[in-house]
């Protein structure tokens, strides 16, 4: 067990950036542990969900942040759903995740690199263009091996474009990101 | 019911979950629902938007929901669960005034926010009915063991989602029943698949969707019944990784139920897209035929027995 001094390491702007972003107040927790037990990514967390709470109760912003957990959580709503205090919980952990996006707390590196590839090809033609995502996401991990068993099979079954379908609005969905960024008015 | 609905089928329709496409638009031609494309229609930025901001994230949403007012349709429909979930997270939270004006700022075209976000699968137990659907089945499923999952977003949470029960969904069920099919006890309708983990962590789905296979063999079900693209891909084009992952020898169809009402009202099976699917329905399907015509062969069986009784009993009165 860890003993935290919570007088010298309690970070007050962070639980208020939080509460802000997410408009929740982890306050309500009181760890009955729902959220942990109906988790389904629970075997694969180095936070369980409750300890997030309790340690967000305790304005820990590093070892929170720094928590691969909040890089898969698959937003499932579980926890949400089944607090008994009605905390969406979910809207935390996303929250959480949008500020070690921003801080670098990269965790889960090939997470956010699938979720990066993703968003850059709906930048770059409106949709999703399928194949070209799974091909950056290959080259930015190095993991070329990736799928490549699945690849003849949805070949065959006409299940993958080997073009994108580009809209004729690209430009106006480039712009919510630019101007998301802060690049464009 | 609505004289249209505006229609947007997500990126997945034009790929990876064609045949969900397919025998959605099928199954509405048969059944009288008028689908209105969404001209130009974008990506609702999936998981991946929203977890990279909230505003982005309704942004991407709501240009869609713009185009769905010009269009002058109140409602829009989606076969997809995450982007019913991304335009009905964006909508509800547009009712914030500070979040709307957000939203609208990263626009080029600002959203008013006034449009109804329903799945198809609401429309077609709501608006349409079980009856409805029941009266149009021509060719009955009976004999066929199914097991609904639902996957974890379509009714989660509900102060969103608004629809069906979140623990214990059964919009599928009475459809599936409708069609004459035998829906199979499944607890795990809305317990997480694996999601989009599926490349960057692996081992994450095959846990998850190894679990739901598991259960729904041993369950006894013939196939397993989604409405989920992600949740389709996972448990039917990866079953073979889910195999060797865990050393199983899962044969398990996966269908989207729209295949299944297609099925069930004649409509020809390519134009479902069975084709389509990873692991081929034919055995399933051929054993549900085979246990029907036991059941029926049983059942002529003890007519013929009771007729033998009663003409013995009319015999010896005589």
């Amino acid at each position: 067990m860890e003993c935290l001094k919570l007088d010298k390491t309690y970070d007050a702007e962070f639980v208020n950036q939080v509460m802000a972003e997410s408009q929740q107040d982890p306050a309500w927790c009181y760890q009955c542990g729902n959220c942990s037990a109906g988790c389904p990514y629970t075997f694969v967390y180095d936070l369980p969900v409750h300890q997030i709470m309790r340690l967000l109760q305790a304005g820990q912003k590093e070892t929170i942040l720094r928590s691969r957990s909040l890089w898969l959580c698959a937003t499932c709503e579980s926890c949400t759903t089944r607090c008994p205090n009605n905390i969406d919980v979910a809207r935390i952990v996303d929250v959480l995740r949008h500020m070690a996006r921003r801080h670098g707390y990269i965790t889960e590196k090939d997470v956010k690199r699938f979720n990066d590839s993703f968003l850059e090809s709906v930048k770059k033609h409106g949709r999703v263009f399928e194949l070209g995502t799974l091909v950056k996401y290959v080259a930015r991990s190095g993991k070329f091996w990736t799928d490549i068993e699945l690849g003849p099979k949805v070949m065959a079954k006409g299940k993958m474009t080997p073009k994108p379908h580009d809209i004729q609005g690209k430009d106006e969905v480039a712009k919510i990101y630019n101007r998301f960024m802060g690049e464009e008015k | 019911m609505a004289d249209a609905y505006a229609y947007y089928p997500g990126c997945s329709g034009l790929g990876t979950s064609r045949e969900y496409e397919q025998s959605t638009r099928a199954i509405c031609r048969a059944l009288g629902i008028e689908l209105r494309d969404i001209p130009d229609w974008s990506c609702c930025g999936s998981t991946p938007a929203h977890t990279v901001d909230h505003v982005f994230s309704a942004a991407l949403s709501a240009r869609n929901l713009a185009l769905v007012e010009d269009l002058g349709l109140e409602t829009v429909i989606t076969p997809c669960p995450s982007c019913l979930t991304n335009l009905k997270v964006a909508s509800h939270r547009m009712h914030d005034e500070s979040f709307f004006n957000d939203v609208n700022a990263l626009l080029d075209k600002p959203c008013g926010n006034s449009v109804a976000v329903k799945s198809v699968l609401q429309v077609l137990v709501e608006d349409l009915g079980p009856e409805a659907i029941r009266d149009k089945v021509s060719k009955p499923l009976a004999g066929l063991k199914v097991a609904p999952y639902y996957g974890c977003i379509m009714n989660r949470p509900p102060e969103i989602m608004r629809f069906d029960d979140p623990e214990n969904p059964t919009a599928m069920d009475t459809i599936l029943q409708a069609l004459g099919a035998e829906v199979v006890p499944f607890p795990l309708k809305v317990e997480c698949c694996g999601a989009s983990y599926g490349v960057a962590r692996k081992d994450i789905v095959m846990h998850l969707s190894g679990k739901l296979l598991d259960l729904a063999q041993d369950n006894g079900a013939d196939a397993m019944v989604t409405a989920c693209p992600l949740c389709q891909m996972n448990l039917d084009l990866r079953q073979g990784q889910i195999n060797s992952a865990l050393g199983r020898d899962f044969r398990m169809p996966v269908f989207y139920y729209t295949q299944l009402m297609g099925l069930a009202l004649s409509i020809d099976a390519d134009e479902l897209g069975l084709n389509r699917l990873n692991v081929n329905p034919k055995r399933a399907l051929h054993r549900a035929e085979q246990r029907l015509k036991e059941r029926e062969r049983q059942q002529a069986e003890k007519e013929a027995k009771r007729q033998a009784r009663k003409s013995e009993r009319e015999a010896s009165a005589a």
